[in-house]
């Protein structure tokens, strides 16, 4: 079973036992417009949790994204090389970033359920 | 019988109502818009009172324009002009007529701004890409940008650009002592804030200890030797390090391309492609490297996309790298750059294309070989045996006398040490000039043989070019200057500068750039002098710097300058530097915060993090003030390691702050240094005075307030004006007295771009003290007037003291119905021939107007008229009068062939597309491409003058 949580800076996070995997949220992706770039980690990467971890390009802005929960750089989606634009099509699937190996679960508990994230969209 | 007094027929203030765009009559009119009575009341109440000054400026009457010509005549006059054989990067040369004349001198090239609007920009975009093609012809690499300041400065960007980029783990940068001595003193400079390194030896003895991540080579050597760098390029990139060569164009028809013997990245200046030296600038400098790096490059890059009819277009591409949307995580600092320069150097290889360039260079390499025979029969010898164009002579205890009597034959040698010399050759040496060296050195006057034996053996057989560079067709068309002359009207013709509207561009005054103020710089007096000639002949560019030097002090009330910087950008660091050395020499060195507001200019946080501070913003209220609360908590908090405040005035947001003394002196308070960003200084002139309420350090863009034109993006000068206590912090030059205290060199020469500072001495000369004041009025009474007109329909989303605005208006476009974009907006301002304000900065989603005093009412109603009637669109577009897709702002802007095409299938008319005013249908300005696809361009990156293939499959 997986279970989704998110992030304020719109990230999501998909747990599978101890690997979390991270994209953006549709809400970003639209925000963003089309992407041209995505700078991806490389697998082996150690962060903390709120590291700069990736950055996401469209032509006018230049979007950092946070490592949501401290761990490894597991598989890195590297499609996106060729086709950033798979984040602007489906955010939530084809178009995650890269996965973690989730090193301090207690982390999880400072991220979003999907009722609380809904939430916090709707205030913005 | 007329009894006008002589002293007013004489008309000694005559220039300023030909800076001055209103008309007398025209202004009562503007004032009973906003509703003031006078000018003295519209500056009573837009300036806080706690600022404005009633001390009139400090400085002569206006003066006209033939007496000032006539003055800055003298001062060429009194420079010497020697045939300069220095070399170290700066070398005479001849600017092709057709290029000084209809490019240099012209102002449909020099009046233009940064090509940020592609769509009316192409032919400058299409010259820049010609330089970037070039570069990368040239050097062998994979892309190169467009541009940079200076060779300095670029070899520094590459250092930070190979760190970036770079596996090594290591903090040394290491540069070969055969690099010129001014890069080696900015890469000092440079490397220490960032905690780099910085070894300087000999490559093949002391590479290996170094362990760097990058290296420096310079391609030829300072001294003139051709060595094939091949095994230290392996080695280094065995170790991991990355390879950066500073190369010389010229050469580089000659030699094997750095890119062929792997290096990583390649920099130089490209000044001897047709830019006179000017005692060291302005000039374009390159970067060229590895498509793998190109989202670290530094700098501006030209690409290539399509339009909305899949036209190939042109436009700034992978903008994301730069401060501007990176800021403080930017990949530099750089901003205003060179363009007008690099335009020159692509021109000048267009217009010579490759065997003629070749041809140059072999002449000069001949002549250089004719030199060194002559100067072996003489009994000298060479410290170096390979050479492209420099000898370095040995002449033990002779070299100061050579030096001397050189210099009475009008020859400027460069003195190595005491027993050598450098002689550097050029386009322009002759034969008789080789006569008169080779007399210097004891010779009959004999040239020697000059045809045979002489020549090829200086250059290494390995490193002898063998592939073929420039071979796209640009470079190989336009060689009669009849070609010539009509590409270039044509590229011209693309674009709209000063000469065809006006720019309203807030943040950039975009104001008037007189024929009489840029007369001088091309002057030869001004032009033909080398940076590093001796003092004693620079008397005239002395006399400028120094009275210029004096002006600049009165206007803003600070007490020294330096005039290395060139931009604005280059003085922020510059500022930033000095205040760390003050902080430095009283024992407080770790003062590393710097505080900026989120309102700030992307260079000031980028300039900060070169300067090895640590940006902390500061949020701005709903007014679009700085928080003064949370500044104070903020100085508070940090004060025990607060470096400065970054702060414009008047504000970003274009009004004038109340409590700006007060917010310097919290910083004050708190241990910091106040810099104080002056790109807004056209809104102070004679009003106020940046010294008195506080600021310690201050930028001067003199591309804004004093004249010196954009050039689509460059030159620039951002000298700073510092206070008494930080003056002896001003940067250093190697080849000027230097205090102890000083901060190292910021720019390869000692006053960055002197033969443009005419410009801004002839433009203070001419308006005088009272013209200046004048000035500022007229500037604040434009902008307000079109706050006012425009406010019905797009509020003005900040105003200051008494509901008005500085010298320049955001309005606010946020709420826009109907699915219309702010580019709708600008892209649709081109259908009516006009270019569009500021975009989304410092505001998303707002547009920056700054009209400039030097717009008459006439254009400045005819921009707020298409603003008003783009308004009544977007009307109509909600009222559903217009469609919500298919409307004239969305596809805007039209091309004639847009118009003209048989199928016309939009739902509304050509006509409305093509005049949407009465004014087009006198003066009517086409775009050459309609709306350019960004994504397209970034997701499929070209970055070299694309094959003509690709415009003709698009008109299929
Ligand atoms: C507010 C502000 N600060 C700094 C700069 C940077 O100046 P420059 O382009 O001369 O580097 C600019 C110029 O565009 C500016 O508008």
């Amino acid at each position: 079973m997986s279970e989704m949580r998110f992030t304020e800076d719109h990230e999501w996070v998909r747990i599978e036992g101890d690997v979390a995997t991270i994209g953006i949220t549709e809400y970003a992706q639209d925000q963003l417009g089309d992407i041209v770039f995505i700078d991806l980690p490389e697998s082996g990467a150690e962060f903390a949790q709120g590291d700069d971890a990736a950055v996401i390009e469209s032509v006018k802005a230049a979007s950092d994204i946070y490592a949501p929960v401290s761990g490894e750089v597991g598989e890195v989606n590297e499609a996106l090389d060729v086709e950033p634009a798979t984040v602007n099509q489906d955010a939530e699937g084809e178009g995650w970033l890269f996965t973690l190996t989730i090193s301090d679960p207690g982390e999880l508990d400072n991220l979003m359920d999907a009722d609380a994230y809904k939430a916090f969209v709707a205030k913005l | 019988m007329d009894r006008t007094p002589l002293q007013t027929l004489e008309q000694h203030d005559d220039f300023i109502s030909r800076h001055i765009g209103p008309r007398d009559s025209d202004i009562q009119a503007m004032l009973d818009t906003i509703g003031v009575e006078s000018l003295d009341a519209l500056i009573v109440r837009a300036v806080p009172s706690g600022l404005r000054s009633d001390t009139p400026l400090d400085l002569p009457p206006a003066r006209r324009e033939d007496d000032v010509l006539a003055e800055l005549r003298a001062m060429a006059g009194q420079n010497t002009v020697l045939r300069s054989m220095i070399g170290m990067g700066y070398y005479d040369c001849f600017t092709p007529g057709v290029i000084l004349r209809n490019v240099l001198e012209n102002p449909g090239w020099y009046t233009a701004y940064t090509p940020y609007q592609p769509e009316i920009s192409q032919g400058r975009l299409e010259a820049l890409l010609n330089f970037q093609t070039m570069v990368m012809d040239l050097t062998g690499m994979e892309m190169a940008n467009a541009s940079l300041l200076d060779e300095a400065t670029a070899a520094a960007e590459a250092m930070t650009l190979c760190r970036r980029v770079g596996k090594k783990k290591s903090d040394s940068f290491f540069v070969s002592d055969a690099c010129h001595t001014q890069t080696i003193d900015v890469l000092r400079t440079r490397a220490a804030p960032l905690g780099i390194s910085l070894i300087v030896g000999d490559v093949r003895t002391d590479l290996a200890d170094a362990d760097p991540f990058g290296i420096l080579l310079q391609y030829p050597a300072s001294d003139g030797a051709v060595e094939d760098y091949a095994d230290v390029v392996a080695t280094a990139h065995d170790a991991g390090a990355l390879v950066t060569v500073a190369a010389d164009l010229l050469a580089l028809t000659l030699l094997t391309p750095p890119g062929e013997w792997d290096a990583d990245v390649v920099v130089g200046s490209a000044q001897r492609f047709g830019v006179p030296m000017g005692c060291g600038g302005p000039h374009a400098a390159f970067l060229a490297t590895r498509e793998a790096y190109r989202r670290s490059i530094p700098g501006r890059l030209v690409g290539v996309s399509i339009d909305m009819a899949g036209r190939p277009a042109l436009r700034l591409a992978l903008q994301t790298r730069e401060q501007h949307i990176r800021r403080e995580k930017a990949t530099s600092n750089i901003c205003t750059a060179q363009v007008l320069l690099a335009v020159m150097a692509g021109l000048y290889a267009v217009y010579h294309g490759p065997e003629r360039l070749e041809t140059i260079a072999r002449r000069v390499h001949r002549l250089t070989s004719v030199a060194a025979a002559g100067l072996r029969g003489l009994g000298f010898d060479m410290a170096n045996d390979s050479w492209f164009d420099t000898l370095c002579v040995r002449a033990p205890g002779a070299a100061s006398s050579l030096l001397t009597k050189a210099r009475t034959e009008g020859y400027n040698f460069r003195q190595i040490d005491d027993g050598t010399l450098g002689l550097s050759f050029d386009e322009t040496t002759t034969t008789d000039d080789i006569a008169a060296v080779l007399r210097i050195f004891g010779g009959d006057g004999s040239v020697g043989e000059t045809d045979t034996g002489v020549e090829d053996d200086a250059i290494p057989s390995a490193l002898r070019r063998t592939s073929p560079f420039l071979t796209h067709p640009v470079f190989n068309s336009y060689h009669s200057e009849t070609e010539m002359l009509r590409y270039l009207k044509r590229l011209q013709d693309k674009d709209i500068a000063l000469d065809r509207s006006m720019i309203p561009l807030g943040s950039c005054t975009m104001k008037l750039n007189a024929t009489t103020e840029m007369a001088p710089v091309t002057w030869p007096e001004f032009g033909r002098i080398h940076p590093f000639a001796p003092d004693d002949q620079l008397v005239g560019y002395r006399t400028l710097i120094e009275g210029l030097e004096v002006m600049l002090c009165r206007a803003t009330g600070f007490d020294a300058v330096s005039f290395q910087p060139n931009a604005g950008s280059q003085g922020e660091y510059a500022g930033l530097l000095v205040i760390r050395a003050y902080h430095e020499s009283r024992g407080e060195g770790g003062r590393d915060i710097c505080l900026i507001p989120s309102s700030a200019h992307g260079t000031n946080p980028a300039s900060a993090v070169m300067a090895g501070l640590k940006v902390v913003v500061v949020d701005c209220d709903d007014h679009g003030n700085i928080d003064v609360d949370d500044l104070k908590a903020k100085a508070e908090t940090h004060a025990d390691a607060l470096a400065a405040l970054m702060v414009t005035y008047p504000s970003t947001h274009g009004v004038f702050e109340e409590p700006i003394r007060d917010i310097c002196a919290i910083v004050h308070d708190n241990g910091g240094q106040v810099y104080l960003d002056g790109a807004n200084l056209n809104a102070m002139l004679g009003v106020c005075y940046p010294a008195d309420f506080g600021a310690d350090v201050s930028h001067m863009n003199l591309h804004k307030t004093f004249c010196i034109p954009h050039g689509g993006g460059g030159p620039g000068m951002g000298p700073i004006g510092v206070q008494a206590h930080l003056a002896p912090f001003l940067p250093s030059h190697h080849t000027q007295p230097m205090a102890d205290e000083a901060v190292g060199a910021i720019a390869a020469a000692p006053w960055g771009s002197p033969s443009i500072l005419t410009i801004s001495w002839a433009y203070i000369a001419m308006m005088g003290g009272n013209g200046l004041r004048r000035a500022t009025e007229l500037a604040i009474l434009n902008a307000n007037y079109i706050a006012h007109r425009l406010n019905p329909y797009f509020p003005v989303l900040y105003t200051g003291p008494g509901g008005l605005v500085a010298h320049e208006c955001i309005v606010d476009l946020r709420r826009l119905e109907g699915d219309i974009s702010i580019d709708d907006v600008a892209k649709r301002l081109v259908d009516f021939g006009i270019h569009a304000p500021t975009m989304s900065f410092p505001v998303a989603d707002t547009l920056m107007i700054e009209p400039t005093e030097s717009e008459s009412k006439t254009e400045i109603d005819r921009f707020c008229d298409a603003m008003i009637a783009v308004h009544g669109e977007i009307a109509r577009v909600e009222s559903g009068a217009l469609d919500r897709e298919d409307n004239p702002l969305r596809n805007a802007p039209h091309t004639l062939e847009d118009v003209v095409n048989d199928s016309w299938a939009h739902a509304y008319s050509r006509e409305e597309a093509a005049f949407p005013s009465a004014a087009t249908r006198e003066n009517k300005y086409w775009p050459p491409v309609g709306r350019i696809d960004q994504v397209y361009g970034d997701r499929n990156f070209v970055c070299a003058c694309p094959p003509l293939d690709a415009y003709r499959d698009a008109a299929d």
